[in-house]
């Protein structure tokens, strides 16, 4: 019996993988061979999607992209013992693009079925939790904490002091709450945990639960991600059957609980507070800070909210220890970030490294530049409300510390390509009328400002008083940066600006104005 | 307004259902949506009576998120994502495209009923953009070639 694996991953599927699998299952019974069908996540490597693999006695060997009328031909050509074919590309993991990466939050991901607490288990699973049961919890948070690991939603804030505060502030009932709103355009790689393996987030919040003497999680997961959504409730179910979460965790008499609340199409809600808003049923308005959500969070209890790559990098931190995970890195930005390289781009796809590669040699090594051929002008990092980045600025490491220093945000590690026939001032437009549609209303800066922003940038375009306008813009800017009470409004300037400062030509501009 | 029929059962068995989780709202919101495609205006003194809420105060919600909707949608309902990169891909041709292919804009239903279209931003099919969503379903690397194919198969599927 041969395993055979197709990804059942959504963007995977998005591209024909159902129906590959099918012709493979249709294809095998007419010629009588067995196989054994596993539907993976996806490796990341989106470009060569649908990926089919075939586990052989010299490893895992790879073809793609296959569509359903290339299956007929894999099998004659014998690719059920890894034979050489049009579309093989050799062992899967030493395909460039994936052995050049260190997977440590990513490391079932395409490999396991994402939904078999079995092959979970098989491959170091739950040996976090194993180890998080022995100790107490200001241990875990110890361990947690010298990981150095930062929280991966955006705000890069330490996730162990996170969890000491929550920790250290009594109360009779305490929540986690895992932010899988993954808004930002350009980012995937919480959908791609959720549905490739959701159990190691699953570990992670026990393990957070644990940590705090949180006994109740929820993740809030996008309306969007109803595959994530499917995979979560499977393995959620299996775990509670298999006694890693419920009322008695593996005999330990801990109790832990977990459950998925799907959003509504809301940007805001990603935001932490406005997150909790909603979890309450209510509208999505951002809260003032204080209290923070360690101290008043969810139902006014002491709440740990933390990104889905965030938890789902605990297990691996409690399983190997923190100074592991933090010898990965650069300076302050210690582990891995599973970057996410998007549009425009001829290799689009996740990549797993430590800190500190640069962004040039992430669009040209991994990316291998546009995907139109034409030269790359500008990259978007940190989702819609992160800075447009020109040629010049390629050689910043990732690091958070190192985009911080010129006006941009590394944010959740999403990356957009956009060729030289993107038009800047449409770009800042967009994101202008991005914050307009999302505003949660509460200031006015943000729910004012964006439209007249919006209005402001029409004019500049339709060359009305340009020079009065460009100076309206850039106060706006600074009003929305100064008068915000979240990101969404205070950070949309960074879009707007950077793309007016590093692309003044495409705003009728001719000198290149300085960087706010 | 002409009142339009909905299942009323079902929407007393969400809410019955639902109304003691903590937080219940958006579930019994998602739970009517799902049942019934859409959220009928006049369910919302009998959602307001069971979570012991206003009616401006379940009105209000209903209205902030974009994903709920008061008004039945067609048979299938296609989200176009309208994100940064989906934009570095041309969805700004496919968008046009599509909108004079089934002769409607955002937010309407074709008058046959078959189509509704929404915009969203990012489906998290990034790294295939441009993408949709329709059902359940996301389809990646759209073109307008492959947009007639999926809506002429979906057509014939239906009939
Ligand atoms: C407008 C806005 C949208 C946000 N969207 C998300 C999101 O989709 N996912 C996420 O994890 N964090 C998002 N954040 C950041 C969260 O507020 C919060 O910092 C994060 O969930 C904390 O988790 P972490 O410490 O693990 O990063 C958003 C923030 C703002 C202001
Ligand atoms: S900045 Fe915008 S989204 Fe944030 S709290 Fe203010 S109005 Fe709401
Ligand atoms: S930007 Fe369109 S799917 Fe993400």
């Amino acid at each position: 019996m041969t395993t055979v694996y197709v990804p059942r991953d959504s963007s995977a599927l998005g591209l024909g993988a159902e129906r590959v699998a099918g012709a493979i299952q249709m294809e095998a019974a007419k010629r009588n061979l067995p196989i054994d069908l596993v539907r993976n996540g996806s490796r990341g490597l989106y470009w060569l999607e649908p990926l089919v693999e075939v586990a052989t006695p010299a490893g895992r060997i790879a073809y793609g992209p296959v569509q359903p009328g290339d299956v007929a031909g894999l099998f004659d050509a014998g690719f059920l013992e890894g034979k050489a074919h049009p579309l093989c590309l050799g062992a899967t993991e030493e395909i460039p693009y994936l052995k050049n990466q260190e997977r440590l939050t990513f490391a079932r991901v395409g490999i396991t079925d994402p939904v078999s607490l079995d092959d979970y288990l098989a491959h170091d699973g739950y040996r976090g939790l194993r180890n998080a049961l022995g100790l107490d919890p200001a241990a875990i948070v110890e361990e947690v904490t010298a990981s150095g690991l930062r929280g991966r939603g955006g705000a890069a804030f330490p996730t162990g002091i996170k969890w000491r505060t929550v920790l250290n502030t009594p109360a009779e009932q305490k929540y986690i709450v895992c932010n899988a709103d993954e808004g930002d355009s350009g980012t995937f790689s919480d959908r791609m945990i959720m549905e490739g393996d959701p159990f190691v987030l699953i570990e992670g919040m026990t393990i957070a639960g644990l940590a705090v003497g949180a006994t109740q999680g929820y993740i809030y997961l996008r309306v969007e991600y109803p595959h994530a959504d499917a995979a979560l409730n499977q393995a959620i179910a299996a775990a509670l059957e298999a006694g890693y979460l419920g009322d008695d965790i593996l005999g330990s008499g801990r109790r832990f609980h977990l459950e998925v609340r799907l959003g509504a199409g809301a940007y805001v809600c990603g935001e932490e507070t406005a997150l909790m808003e909603s979890i309450e049923g209510k509208r999505g308005m951002v809260r003032f800070k204080p209290p923070l959500p360690a101290i008043e969070g969810l139902f006014g209890q002491p709440t740990v909210v933390n990104n889905v790559i965030s938890l789902a990098s605990v297990p691996i931190i409690l399983d190997k220890g923190g100074k592991y995970y933090a010898d990965y890195g650069m300076g302050r930005s210690r582990g891995t970030l599973p970057l996410q390289l998007a549009g425009n781009v001829k290799r689009p796809g996740l990549i797993e490294k430590a800190f500190g590669m640069t962004l040039r040699e992430l669009l040209y090594d991994y990316g291998g530049g546009s995907a139109s051929g034409r030269p790359i002008r500008a990259v978007q990092v940190g989702g819609p409300l992160g800075s447009f980045m020109p040629e010049s600025q390629f050689d910043t490491p990732l690091d958070y510390e190192a985009f911080s220093a010129i006006w941009a945000v590394l944010g959740h590690g999403g990356v957009v390509v956009f060729d030289d026939t993107v038009d800047m001032a449409k770009m800042a437009r967009y994101a202008m009328e991005f914050c307009a549609i999302e505003s949660c209303g509460k200031c006015t800066p943000c729910r004012i400002g964006s439209t007249r922003g919006v209005e402001v940038i029409d004019r500049i375009i339709d060359d009305q008083d340009r020079a009065k306008n460009l100076a309206l813009l850039r106060d706006l800017g600074d009003t929305m940066l100064a008068g915000s009470l979240c990101a969404l409004g205070g950070m949309t300037p960074y879009p707007v600006l950077s793309a007016l400062n590093h692309f003044p030509e495409d705003f009728g501009e001719k000198s290149v104005a300085q960087v706010a | 307004m002409t009142q339009t029929e909905w299942d009323r059962d079902a929407v007393t068995e969400v809410i019955e259902q639902k109304k003691s989780m903590p937080g219940a709202l958006l579930p019994i919101l998602h739970g009517i949506q799902d049942r019934i495609g859409f959220i009928p205006e006049d369910a919302v003194p009998q959602i307001a009576k069971a979570l012991n809420l206003s009616r401006a105060e379940v009105h209000g919600v209903i209205s902030f998120y974009h994903y709920f909707r008061t008004t039945p949608p067609g048979k299938r309902t296609i989200h176009l994502c309208r994100a940064e990169s989906c934009q570095a891909m041309n969805s700004e041709a496919l968008e046009a495209h599509i909108k004079t292919r089934l002769g409607i804009d955002y937010h309407e239903t074709t008058a046959d009923g078959a189509f509704s279209l929404e915009p969203v931003y990012c489906l998290g099919n990034c790294a295939c953009s441009p993408s949709m969503m329709i059902g359940h379903e996301v389809h990646g690397r759209v073109t307008p070639q492959s947009f007639d194919a999926i809506v002429n198969e979906l057509r014939e599927f239906a009939a």
